[in-house]
């Protein structure tokens, strides 16, 4: 096993979490109170941990570099929530959900940890709904459910199309419960800057108050992680501006391995760019799959046209329009995962019949939809032989109803209104499933550094179906660390207050210190932003939705040299010692810049395609990714030794013992 | 079928133009220093972007003259955070209705507008610099009392064991959708944060889960409202007008209502 032991309980698939939890050391009542835990971001695992934590009697402090903790990115999550609840009695079941996740992952996931992942789920719908989070029901005063991608079922519990809000409100107010007793404190515009180990386990952090710019030193028995994803690696991403890897990285610099850093998800609808100003993506929700079909015109010539602005999209018989995720995928239709749905887009748009002027964008229509849902309404409202004008009318008042803030943020961004063309939408970088290595426990490779949710790399293997980040989060966060870290500090209820005046915390400091001080004495040429740019078109271009070797091997040199210009050039206004926005943008900049490389690295040795993760190389004739499961079935663990292209590969073999490998269809 | 209408009414003819502004932007270097507005010119605008990233620019042009950029607070970019504020040409998230600053597109203005750009103005929210200001007093309102005391253990009951009437389900959810921007506060003559506080008192109150612990709820969070020193309603509607999210002044009548009759009780 070496240094990457998972620590997977024995014993049968559906019996390992209950057993692990009746084996594993408590901490009594009384000791909780002595033990300190800090927690680093303040999302759905974050908010949900921190509030569990405190619960349980531990002093938490936590961390965000957001003015409230209810503005991590968790918020902006749409569409809805998985949970194995079969409240629709489709046939769902714990052991379906965690298939389909371990499916969708393309088999690269754990599945001991995804089964746990399905065996809690239907208890976050329940904490959720005694929380008061307000999920859409219907009218007997029951939960509604709609479908995502990748299922043959109706598991996904939404608030509108703002789910994410509704469940991080609802993690954010029971963080507020604790907080008004006292066993929270909230450290808000505060960004961790080091993890700080004592005798190699992890005992604090250094953090930079980000209003007055001074650095502080915070003790603790445990560190928790819960800092998101690196989507903005790419610099156009769905993620919030802010959004980083700086907690993960520096935990990766002290030796927590970082897995499969290129499974990385491209979501298949977001709004397309617009031009070079363009600062962020939006996304659409993939729950308008359930009633968008996605086409493009069949013929070239109409394709032409239409970027011209010489045809409308509604001039386009039934007959020239290609369905093409319908033709290609009958048995799942719109609704196939992220992955295939995204890079079907970019084959139609590569092709030549991409629909707007950059030629990167497809239609996803609702006028089947309306008219389907129009002539529901007027037989369940009465009225009889209704004119089309009527249904239509119908039609859209379900849509709003359904979607109606998707529409208006579309109709805001666009100047369009979807209800009467169809939208443009084209894959934009969303989620990443890589993410710091963590055991069953989810500890790192550094003993008492803890990771949770998007910022570890368990559950989504190569690919996440929707709807599982906001299930992964409140899993890992409410009802999973608070108990495995629990075995951990069982052994720390003598250690008493860790001290932060150690040599230690001396050390991590001055690092800090130093690094700003060299982001500050950069030569002064190109700004932050110039860079990240530049990154993002390397990312985009060489570790996109399509990937090679020779652009791989480019993207690693080309980065080493940006990051290098970037140390000597960078240009940094204002002063350490006050509120620095430029400052705080540059330490995050640095870090992409590294882990950028280390991207490109994991993706180049993977020599294989699977779930998010497409080499041209290894396709099938159809142009399916092709899954080497004899060479590559495992999971990819870097060491940081020095630079990021030296970083040294663990291997964490993936066993399955409960779902035969097979290659993926949707067909 | 084939619709002939054009659907962008509001496309104008300055969507694929550039436009000159002229920006006039509360600068304040600290807490404790006295700012001022201070005059910049911005060429090359276009209305497809958004007004934060017109702001970018400018603050792109500044860094590469080496002057400090100017601060505003923002992150998702997609109106839901709430983090991002700015009182233009004196209304708080600009002139168009339902959106934050980030969602607001440059095609709203014209070439040659001058656009005033200032923080959110309220004595409860303090500027930390040029154009952001601290929020933390809607955070302690809900420490006051902004949540249902529920264990987070899971250990509760199944789900649907607590059905509940789809209209309360919605009118709930409709309270809970305000980002906590501010923007009620900053549109109102008293400085109110009446719109903020009821919509969270709202949410809960129109739940049975939220029933049992209505009476310290309500009372708990006006307290701390009033001890942060926000104003007091006078039944303006500026509140309402200009939230992003079009958060309804019932659920300032329903927070009265809620607090009258915890008084009575209590």
């Amino acid at each position: 096993m070496g240094i990457l032991d998972s620590k997977i309980p024995s014993g049968p698939l559906a019996d390992k979490w209950t057993k692990h939890k009746n084996d594993i050391n408590l901490v009594n009542p009384a000791n909780k109170r002595n033990i300190d835990i800090i927690v680093v971001g303040t999302g759905l695992a974050g908010g949900a941990a921190a509030a569990t934590l405190a619960e349980l009697g531990y002093n938490v402090k936590t961390f965000c570099y957001q003015d409230s903790p209810r503005r991590a990115h968790s918020i902006a999550a749409q569409g809805g929530i998985n949970a194995a609840k079969n409240y629709q009695g489709d046939g769902d079941s714990n052991y379906r959900l965690f298939y389909d996740t371990i499916k969708g992952g393309d088999y690269r996931s754990r599945e001991a940890n995804v089964y746990r992942l399905a065996e809690v789920s239907g208890n976050i719908i329940d904490q959720c709904v005694a929380q008061g989070v307000p999920f859409a029901r219907e009218y007997g005063g029951m939960l509604d459910n709609r479908s995502f991608g990748g299922v043959l079922v109706s598991r996904t519990f939404y608030a509108k199309g703002q789910t994410g809000q509704q469940l991080l409100l609802g993690a954010y107010a029971a963080m507020n419960r604790q907080i008004n007793r006292g066993k929270i404190q909230s450290f808000t515009r505060h960004e961790m800057m080091d993890l700080v180990l004592v005798d190699g386990k992890a005992r604090g952090i250094i953090a930079r108050d980000l209003v007055s710019g001074k650095i502080e030193r915070h003790s603790a028995h445990a560190v928790v992680l819960a800092t998101g994803g690196y989507g903005n690696v790419f610099f156009l991403s769905t993620n919030a501006m802010g959004s980083n890897v700086m907690a993960a990285w520096r935990a990766h610099r002290k030796g927590a391995f970082f897995a499969n850093p290129c499974f990385t998800q491209i979501h298949p609808t977001c709004i397309p760019v617009s031009g070079d100003h363009q600062s962020k993506l939006t996304l659409m929700s993939e729950s308008l799959r359930n009633d968008g079909r996605i086409w493009v015109p069949k013929k070239m010539e109409d394709a032409v046209a239409i970027r011209e602005g010489k045809l409308k999209p509604t001039q386009i018989a039934e007959e020239d329009r290609d369905y093409y995720l319908e033709r290609r995928y009958p048995a799942f239709g719109n609704l196939v995962p992220r992955d295939v749905a995204s890079r079907a887009a970019k084959e139609r748009c590569d092709a030549g019949f991409g629909v707007n002027k950059t030629g990167e964008a497809v239609y996803l229509d609702f006028a089947s939809a309306i008219k389907r849902y129009g002539k529901e309404k007027a037989m369940t409202s009465g009225i009889k032989d209704p004119d089309e004008a009527t249904i239509i009318k119908l039609g859209e008042e379900v849509i709003e109803a359904k979607y109606g803030n998707l529409f208006q943020m579309y109709e805001k961004i666009v100047d369009e209104n979807p209800y009467k063309t169809p939208m443009k939408i084209y894959p934009a970088v969303h989620y990443t499933m890589g993410g710091l290595w963590v055991d069953y426990n989810l500890q790192t490779t550094i003993p008492g550094c803890y990771a949770a949710g998007e910022a570890n790399f368990s559950d989504h293997g190569a690919n996440r179906l929707g709807a599982s980040a906001l299930m992964q989060g409140l899993a890992d966060g409410y009802f999973v660390l608070p108990y495995t870290i629990g075995d951990y500090l069982s052994k720390d209820i003598r250690t008493g207050k860790i001290p932060t005046d150690s040599p230690a915390f001396d050390e991590a400091e001055k690092l800090v210190r130093d690094r700003m001080e060299k982001l500050m004495s950069g030569s002064g040429i190109h700004s932050v932003d110039y860079y990240h740019k530049k990154l993002g078109k390397i990312m985009w271009n060489k570790c996109g939705m399509a990937r090679n070797a020779k652009g791989l091997e480019e993207a690693i040199k080309e980065i080493a040299e940006l990051r290098k210009d970037f140390w000597e050039n960078v240009k940094v206004t204002g002063t350490i010692e006050s509120k620095n926005q430029e400052l705080e943008k540059a330490g995050r900049v640095a870090d992409f810049l590294e882990l950028g490389e280390l991207f490109a690295k994991d993706a180049l040795h993977r020599n294989e395609s699977c779930g998010g993760h497409f080499r041209e190389e290894y396709q099938t004739e159809e142009g399916e990714a092709l899954r080497d499961d004899e060479n590559f079935k495992y999971v990819a663990a870097w060491e940081y030794v020095g630079e990021p292209k030296d970083a040294k590969l663990h291997k964490e073999d993936l066993v399955y013992e409960n779902i035969e490998l097979k290659t993926r269809s949707y067909k | 079928m084939v619709d002939e209408k054009p659907s962008n009414k509001q496309q104008t003819t300055n969507n694929y133009i550039t436009m000159k502004l002229y920006l006039k932007i509360w600068r304040q270097k600290d807490a404790s220093t006295p700012g001022k507005i201070v005059d910049y010119t911005l060429d090359g605008v276009e209305g497809d972007m958004s007004f934060l990233e017109m702001l970018d620019i400018l603050n792109e042009e500044l860094v590469s003259k080496g002057e400090e950029p100017v601060e505003f607070d923002h992150d998702c970019r997609e109106g839901i955070c709430g983090t991002c504020s700015l009182q233009i040409n004196g209304e708080p998230h600009g002139p168009d209705r339902l959106v934050t600053t980030c969602q607001l597109h440059m095609r709203k203005f014209n070439d040659g507008d001058t656009i005033v750009i200032e923080p959110f103005r309220a004595n409860a929210f303090p500027v930390i610099k040029d154009l952001i200001v601290d929020r933390s007093a809607f955070d302690r309102i809900q420490q006051a009392g902004g949540y249902i005391s529920v264990n987070t253990s899971g250990n509760t009951v199944d789900a649907n064991c607590i059905p509940i009437n789809k209209h309360d389900a919605d009118e709930a959810m409709d309270a809970a959708t305000c980002i906590g921007c501010g923007a009620c506060v900053a549109a109102c003559k008293n400085a109110s944060a009446m719109l903020f506080t009821s919509a969270k008192v709202s949410q809960f109150a129109l739940l049975p889960q939220g029933r049992i612990e209505a009476v310290e709820r309500v009372q708990n969070m006006v307290r701390q409202m009033d001890l942060e020193g926000f104003g007091n309603c006078t039944n303006t509607g500026a509140c309402e007008v200009e939230c992003p999210k079009g958060i309804s002044l019932t659920n300032i009548a329903r927070m009265n209502r809620e607090y009258l009759s915890a008084s009575l009780k209590g």
